[in-house]
């Protein structure tokens, strides 16, 4: 009687620790080759489960994918003797250059304000800004436009309602990258909600690099940049006396 | 078809960049310009970074410049001397060009400097050339003589050298100032400077037409070759990828402007160049006057 009574406490007690994602990626490199125009990753998976499926409330996924993170640096222009100069600046401490969310319901259905905060889910809250200069006022709006501009370049994604959830099991989604990314180590992370709380989370790694041809200047260029420009100028020189020579060539004859 | 550019990194249309190439050697072929007036503000309207359409747009130079001094060294009409004065004030002057730019990259404003001096000259000597060529056009059909200038001042000053080719001799000062302020255009906007140097030569130093193209491209080889490099070096932005495509299209272009251009007469060639000139000022102008779309812009990583 007693251990049939801790094991039902145990049931109880533990309900978080019932329920476990797991994910896939359909690749876990995206190559940058000379002809890249952007990329598309299918993220999928399933959740684990001893237990019977409680539906109410109901089960929802999240999936995040977060590129580098680096510091950026967001202008402010304004009119100055008649022409717009950049005069206002502040410094976003660490903002991803690439940031996707996908979730299986509405935003409020999801997930809480506290949760987000706790595990930085949203675009607002991925990107942190600590302190803005003493003369700017409304730093969030400086915020608000990095968002904003990377939204438009298809940086930011804020993709509700695009992870297809069948019976509370199995998810799958799609994320596509555009072909502005930087290279780096991306982090896709799926977060599983019940009632705005998260009760399983899994992430894992993609790596995005630029290959070959794409590689090999890039390398060039940053680790002997006097080859390089060496390199640049003796293709300049070449396709220039070429041209002349071929116009010689074609006008005797 | 796209193609992805390594050091830009931003994918472009690889044809819409062929036919940018192909345009501006059309222009070059015709007017006997290197076109980098036009193939950098035509990158940022393409939406490659500004830094890297400066830095490539040199390298284009580099090549479009060497295919044409051949031409002028085959027919004597460069004038090596002055070439070498030129080139040491150019060669001080991109230094000094790369410093500024860093200097402002840092500061944010470089966007700012590089589309202000483009409206700044490309507003002047459009309509400078505009101007000349309508009174040289009235002038071709009255029929008058036209008239010879003085160069006073010029011949004032002190260190007097002789160009042989040129037939001068006058002090090697002025030379070393012009070379000097084309090499920090050069650094700044990424242009060869041969719509400033050209002008100068003929009315600053007074030097005779037929031997102010060949000696302007060959101090501009070197110029743009040495702020290729110093681009390269400090800020790492010259584009090879990038480069070989505006090149390819650019040889090609230029053949067929170098056909289409003996057609025309040379007033009417010039009146055409003052607009496009003034034209390519007049959307950059804009761009700084009107109230932007946004006001908020991302700093360089």
């Amino acid at each position: 009687m007693m251990r049939l009574l801790l094991l039902l406490l145990a049931v109880f007690a533990l309900p978080a620790r019932a329920e476990e994602v797991v994910m896939g990626l359909s690749k876990d490199r995206v190559s940058i080759t000379a002809d890249f125009d952007g990329s598309e990753i299918l993220i999928f998976g399933a959740v684990k489960r001893e237990a019977e499926i409680r539906t109410d409330p109901p089960l929802e996924v999240i999936v995040t994918v977060s590129g580098p993170v680096s510091p950026v640096t967001v202008w402010r222009k304004a009119r100055r003797f008649g022409i717009w100069v950049n005069t206002d600046a502040v410094e976003i401490d660490a903002a991803p250059s690439f940031y996707a969310v996908a979730t299986s319901a509405p935003w409020p259905d999801v997930i809480t304000e506290v949760e987000d905060l706790r595990h930085k889910v949203s675009v607002n809250r991925a990107i942190r800004s600590v302190g803005a200069p003493m003369n700017i006022v409304d730093s969030p709006s400086f915020t608000e436009a990095l968002i904003r501009l990377r939204e438009t370049r298809s940086l930011y994604q804020q993709r509700p309602v695009t992870v297809t959830f069948n019976e509370s099991t199995l998810f799958d989604t799609r994320i596509s990258m555009p072909a502005n990314i930087v290279e780096g180590t991306y982090t896709v992370r799926v977060l599983l909600t019940r009632g705005g709380q998260v009760v399983s989370q899994y992430s894992s790694e993609l790596e995005v690099g630029k290959v070959g041809l794409e590689r090999w200047l890039y390398n060039l260029s940053r680790n002997q940049p006097p080859l390089y420009g060496l390199l640049s100028l003796v293709i300049a020189i070449a396709a220039g006396w070429g041209a002349s020579a071929a116009f010689r060539a074609l006008r005797s004859g | 078809m796209q193609i992805y550019l390594p050091i830009a990194e931003v994918s472009v249309n690889v044809f819409l960049l062929f036919g940018l190439g192909g345009l501006v050697g059309v222009l070059s072929g015709m007017f006997g310009v290197g076109g980098g007036f036009l193939i950098t503000p035509l990158l940022f309207f393409m939406g490659i970074p500004p830094a890297v359409a400066v830095a490539t747009g040199a390298n284009q130079i580099v090549a479009s410049s060497v295919s044409a001094v051949l031409a002028h060294l085959k027919r004597r009409t460069v004038d090596l001397r002055m070439g070498t004065v030129l080139l040491c004030g150019g060669l001080v002057g991109a230094a000094l060009g790369v410093y500024v730019f860093n200097l402002l990259k840092q500061v944010g404003q470089v966007d700012l400097l590089v589309r202000v001096c483009y409206v700044v000259f490309l507003g002047i000597i459009g309509s400078l050339m505009f101007v000349e060529s309508l009174r040289a056009l009235s002038r071709s059909k009255k029929g008058g003589p036209p008239k010879r200038r003085h160069h006073g001042w010029v011949h004032g000053l002190p260190f007097k050298m002789r160009f042989r080719t040129s037939g001068l001799y006058i002090s090697a000062i002025p030379p070393l100032l012009v070379g000097l302020s084309v090499g920090v255009l050069s650094a700044i906007m990424g242009v060869g400077g041969g719509f400033i140097m050209v002008p100068a030569m003929i009315y600053l130093l007074g030097m005779p037409t037929k031997v102010v193209v060949g000696t302007s491209l060959f101090q501009i080889i070197f110029v743009t070759a040495f702020t290729t490099m110093l681009h390269a070096v400090t800020n790492y932005t010259v584009d090879i990828l990038l480069a070989l495509v505006l090149l390819i299209g650019g040889v090609i272009g230029a053949q067929f402007g170098t056909a289409f251009g003996t057609r025309l007469k040379a007033e009417q060639l010039r009146i055409l160049l003052a607009s496009l000139v003034l034209l390519v000022c007049g959307k950059l102008a804009l761009d700084l006057f009107l109230t932007p779309s946004d006001l908020y812009e991302l700093g360089g990583q």
